[in-house]
């Protein structure tokens, strides 16, 4: 059966060229005018990008399964027009062996709506004390290796881990936070924090280990990725680490693009998120950064919680919200980006820091694996939380107008969403 | 006024009105049945999830002078200690048929948090840090009484000791600045909040160099805990450089006064015995706060005037 997604505009690598896409099974088998398939995909005005990559979502699954599963979560990532998601690894039990990584990818398989990628543990169980089987985990297929929820703090540790990943020919993904300096912390550390009486998180816990790791980069030659970056001044360190050729990639979030602390001072945890959100002088840096090159990707951290744990005191309930589903119209709401730039900071960049570009974040041309997603940049909508697919309904959008509409998202020759409507 | 959760949310017409009718209510306490029926039939829960002596009793006494009824929900012997969640103990409470609830917490913003799920009035007696705003209140009427005066603005007020940490100082911060006075805050570096420049205030790390223009000393107190973090080298600089002496009493103007919200640490920031600070105001700060907390009830709770 043949699939022709007609009447749209097809965002390549260097430009929008009007034109139809043929698919047939899960290839694109012909670019042109004119085409006919057995089935028509509408895509008259829109844009049609690469499925959306996201390096940075929790699933929950395996432990938190009342909060989210691989099901659920796939289909509100294949509602915000990703075709893959990079699991991070705090899960109970983490991705620290083989077995995890492969039930991981065994429920995304059944889920069928979208591809995901399991990150593996940087140190076993996430504690910090000492290195997962990094190279079990490689043979296995793992990529990137992150301990995200916490940085991993022992400096002789993570120079043993970047040793490995020079060999092995895989990323390190940091989650940046010195954690002595951020202690009982709720927000940022700034005039509100001070007014609220609160532990303040400052930048430079996020910013000494970003130097940190840019420094064992340049003495061991591994790949470094920053996960969400936060500050003006880490943007700047990374700018100028990647001047020097050195191995480092960076991501920011919808939320830290777009959100400031003040909003803390309302004292609903929806805003409390870590790093937590920052100012608008570190939002302006983000942005620029994001278009500049120095941040590579947008990526959600994607977070789900139980309500009645975000009903807790801002000390006492979790960091995070959830982003999957709103990430593209948070960002495009928040800056403007050209087609070309949203398809390298959700797609390409990312595919290519994952290293998954066989399938994913592709130039839309023949023989390409059909992840594809088709998005009316100029259509606003408004954020319902009970049209949400994720299982939690942690995000502080509710209700908010935002820019750019996922029309329909194509996983490997499937249409996942049509008419903005998970199909399955 | 539907809740007084801070200084700010008062604002100062508030904070004006909440000092006249604490006037009203310091006359009633001096009769010889000193209980008003204002408040018959309404209900005050005390929801202490911290420990308190006087800010509890202050307001269980203040309620019971009004006549409203009062429950006391004491957290140790509490469903919350099967796990109950903040939002079912309040919405559990609230179905039972409550007028206002009184909460002291040790984590900030939690008097905002459970005001979206009760229709009650909540009054904010300490969360964590940030505000005690009835206790600043009281320090303001008690300055007044004391001064004979009810504007005080070119007052020098000064807080000593560990402001970072303190809900009292954030509160009489914003109280004292709306009456008018000049503060200033003195304390080791460590114990400053950061980034304050847009607080209304003057700050120092030297005691001694403030002393002599001081109108009202406002001690805080040091606790033990700050040491074992390490804020400050020992308790032994501590109360070298911040500590009240009798030598730094000595110092004082003889027209100034001496206040302290309590609990003291004696040995730590009061190494005189408060009976011999000549203007010492401290038990009238525990005498006026029943008359205050009077005042903010009445307030929230009666549509009526008082008669």
């Amino acid at each position: 059966m043949t699939i022709a997604m007609k009447g749209g505009s097809v965002v390549g690598l260097r430009g929008v060229v009007k034109a139809d896409v043929l698919i047939d099974n899960d290839k694109i088998v012909k670019v042109g005018n004119n085409l006919k398939g057995d089935v028509t995909l509408d895509a008259t005005g829109c844009h049609i990008f690469p499925g959306f990559v996201d390096l940075h979502a929790h699933l929950r699954e395996p432990g938190r399964e009342d909060t989210e599963t691989i099901e659920t979560a796939s289909r509100a990532g294949a509602k915000g027009g990703y075709t893959a998601l990079i699991a991070m690894p705090n899960t109970n039990p983490a991705h620290d062996s083989v077995t995890v990584i492969e039930f991981v990818r065994e429920q995304a398989r059944k889920a069928g709506l979208l591809d995901v990628f399991p990150s593996g543990c940087i140190t076993m169980g996430r504690q910090g004390g000492a290195l997962a089987p990094l190279a079990e985990l490689c043979a296995a297929g793992v990529r990137i290796f992150t301990d995200d929820g916490s940085g991993v703090q022992d400096p002789v540790l993570m120079g043993r881990a970047m040793q490995y990943a020079k060999t092995l020919g895989v990323t390190m993904a940091q989650h940046c936070e010195v954690s002595a300096l951020t202690q009982g912390a709720v927000m940022n550390e700034c005039g509100c924090s001070s007014d609220m009486g609160v532990p303040g998180w400052p930048a430079i816990a996020e910013e000494m280990m970003v130097q940190r790791d840019i420094e064992m980069s340049r003495a061991t030659g591994a790949s470094v990725h920053f996960l969400h970056l936060s500050t003006a001044r880490s943007v700047e360190l990374v700018r100028v680490a990647k001047s020097e050729g050195l191995n480092v990639t960076a991501e920011v979030t919808p939320h830290h693009l777009s959100l400031t602390q003040e909003l803390l001072t309302t004292f609903d945890p929806i805003y409390k998120v870590n790093p937590p959100l920052r100012s608008m002088n570190d939002i302006h840096a983000l942005k620029a950064g994001l278009l500049d090159g120095t941040i590579d990707a947008v990526a959600t951290d994607h977070a789900p919680h139980a309500r009645r744990d975000k009903e807790l005191s801002l000390d006492q309930a979790p960091p995070g919200m959830i982003g999957l589903e709103t990430a593209l119209g948070v960002v495009l709401s928040a800056m403007d980006l050209d087609p070309v730039q949203i398809a390298a900071v959700m797609s390409r960049n990312p595919a290519r820091i994952a290293q998954i570009t066989d399938n994913h974040g592709c130039n839309i041309e023949m023989g390409d694996t059909a992840n594809l997603c088709v998005v009316d940049l100029d259509a606003m909508w408004q954020v319902n939380p009970a049209k949400l697919a994720s299982k939690s309904k942690n995000t502080p959008f509710v209700g908010r107008q935002l820019r750019g509409i996922v029309r329909s998202t194509m996983y490997r020759g499937q249409i996942t969403v049509q008419d903005g409507e998970a199909q399955k | 006024m539907k809740h007084l959760r801070s200084i700010s949310e008062l604002g100062a017409d508030g904070l004006s009105r909440i000092l006249k009718l604490t006037e009203s209510m310091a006359e009633i306490n001096t009769r010889s049945v000193p209980k008003v029926p204002a408040l018959r039939g309404k209900t005050v829960v005390s929801l202490f999830f911290e420990d308190s002596t006087r800010t509890r009793l202050s307001f269980e006494t203040a309620a019971k002078r009004l006549s409203a009824e009062t429950m006391n929900f004491s957290v140790s012997t509490s469903s919350v200690n099967k796990g109950e969640s903040l939002r079912d103990t309040i919405e559990t409470i609230t179905d039972m048929g409550v007028d206002a609830f009184v909460v002291r917490h040790k984590s900030v913003g939690v008097p905002w948090q459970i005001s979206q799920w009760t229709n009650a009035s909540i009054v904010n007696a300490g969360d964590g840090a940030h505000q005690h705003p009835t206790q600043a209140l009281v320090d303001c009427y008690t300055v007044r009484e004391a001064l004979g005066k009810e504007d005080l603005s070119g007052l020098n007020l000064t807080i000593v000791g560990d402001i970072k940490h303190s809900r009292v100082a954030r509160s009489n911060i914003q109280a004292f600045g709306m009456l008018g006075a000049n503060i200033t805050l003195v304390a080791p570096p460590t114990l400053l909040p950061l980034h304050i420049e847009h607080w209304p205030v003057k700050v120092s790390n030297d005691l001694d160099a403030v002393l002599a223009s001081t109108d009202v000393l406002y001690m805080l107190r040091l606790q033990s805990e700050r040491m074992a973090q390490g804020l400050v080298p020992s308790l032994h600089e501590y109360s070298t450089r911040y500590g009240l002496d009798e030598k730094r009493v000595a110092a004082l103007q003889a027209s100034a006064v001496v206040m302290h919200p309590g609990p003291m640490n004696r040995g730590v920031e009061m190494l005189i015995d408060p009976s011999d600070i000549p203007n010492s105001l401290i038990h009238r700060q525990v005498t006026n706060g029943v008359s205050v907390r009077m005042a903010v009830l009445f307030d929230l709770l009666s549509a009526e005037e008082l008669s």
